[in-house]
């Protein structure tokens, strides 16, 4: 039962990291939007 | 294209729960391990993927290097064949096969050996010019994170089977760790440098970071080490049910790890297209500002 404990945080683990770095690519594609907005405007 | 990665998401999502389904409820439980065992299914998949990740940046930086001279260019394709066709006549011949570890079948070898060709002219083919740049560096990224899963969920699961968290000194473990820092110090040198041969150097890094990736791959054949002998293709046994297993898991984290890897892309060039327009801007100002000085200049006169 005690193994079981680090199954789920194997599978916890994967997913929390995964999550993450999805995290940064959205936050990081949204800024660009941003700049790129920003870009057409000053035209 | 837009429309399709939806799509390829939802089936993503749904082959990933699958494979979770199988990993937890439809494989047997292992005799030695328990329970515990059934990380195999999210860290070797999560290995496979970065090898794989890492190769491919190995290859688009070859390409990029060679791609700088046309002539470098020619000498690059004729050695890349000369490594496929070599190594799959040398996997045939009884004194290579000698030096094979046991239960390394040539064929594995001889079909790995002629990845390369094949990788090299496919990426050389679809990745033409700076695309073979923001292809390296989306695999490298990607190939960290994946990386970074292999070293979270390895001491995970070492803890109740070993009894300890990290084996210092064992070969398997310190050659991932060390493949690690090679792609994180890449990725930081992209990051932080802003000189012209930026690239160039990040491409030459990655050359010799991927001659880490067999050394990782082969430390369990070649050496004995704390870490377990290869169960597939290496004279171990894996149940049936859990190789189908693990093979359906792998699959889900490539369809995943290619999504990812195609959104990273997009952000790539979204990133290299606001740096021309900066670009741009700055030269039609320096443009405009240099014209308005020109008539005081001369009034000044």
């Amino acid at each position: 039962m005690n193994a079981i404990k680090f199954l789920f945080a194997a599978y916890i683990a994967t997913w929390v990291i995964h999550g993450v770095y999805l995290a940064s690519l959205a936050r990081r594609f949204s800024r660009l939007r941003q700049q790129l907005k920003e870009l057409g405007k000053g035209k | 294209m837009k429309r399709l990665f939806p799509i390829l998401s939802v089936l993503t999502a749904i082959l990933l729960a699958y494979a979770l389904y199988l990993a937890l409820v439809v494989a047997p439980t292992d005799a030695e391990q328990g329970d515990v065992y059934r990380i195999i299914y999210y860290h070797v998949p999560s290995a496979w993927t970065a090898f794989l990740l890492f190769f491919m940046n190995f290859i688009a930086s070859i390409q990029y290097l060679a791609s700088r001279k046309p002539s470098t260019k020619t000498a690059a394709k004729w050695i890349v064949i000369a490594i496929g066709v070599g190594g799959v006549i040398a996997c045939f011949l009884p004194q290579v096969q000698q030096l094979l570890p046991t239960g390394m079948r040539p064929s594995a070898v001889a079909t790995t050996v002629l990845a390369i060709p094949a990788f090299y002219f496919l990426v050389g083919k679809f990745f033409p010019g700076e695309l073979l740049d923001v292809l390296a560096v989306t695999t490298a990224e990607v190939g960290v994170v994946f990386c970074t899963i292999v070293l979270v969920t390895g001491p995970i699961w070492a803890r109740p089977v070993w009894g300890i968290w990290w084996a210092p000194g064992d070969i398997r473990l310190t050659s991932t760790l060390v493949l690690w820092l090679i792609y994180v110090s890449y990725l930081v040198l992209r990051r932080f440098s802003n000189s012209a041969q930026t690239q160039m150097l990040a491409a030459a890094l990655a050359v010799f970071g991927a001659l880490d990736v067999p050394l990782v791959y082969f430390s369990i054949w070649f050496f004995r080490t704390q870490h377990p002998q290869p169960v597939i293709g290496g004279g171990g046994s894996m149940d049936p049910r859990m190789l189908h297993v693990l093979l359906i898991s792998w699959m889900a984290f490539l369809c995943f790890a290619f999504l990812v890897c195609w959104s990273r892309f997009r952000l790539e060039l979204l990133h290299r297209e606001i740096e021309e327009e900066h670009a741009m801007e700055s030269l039609v100002g320096a443009r405009m500002a240099a014209k308005a000085s020109l008539p005081l200049s001369r009034s000044s006169r």
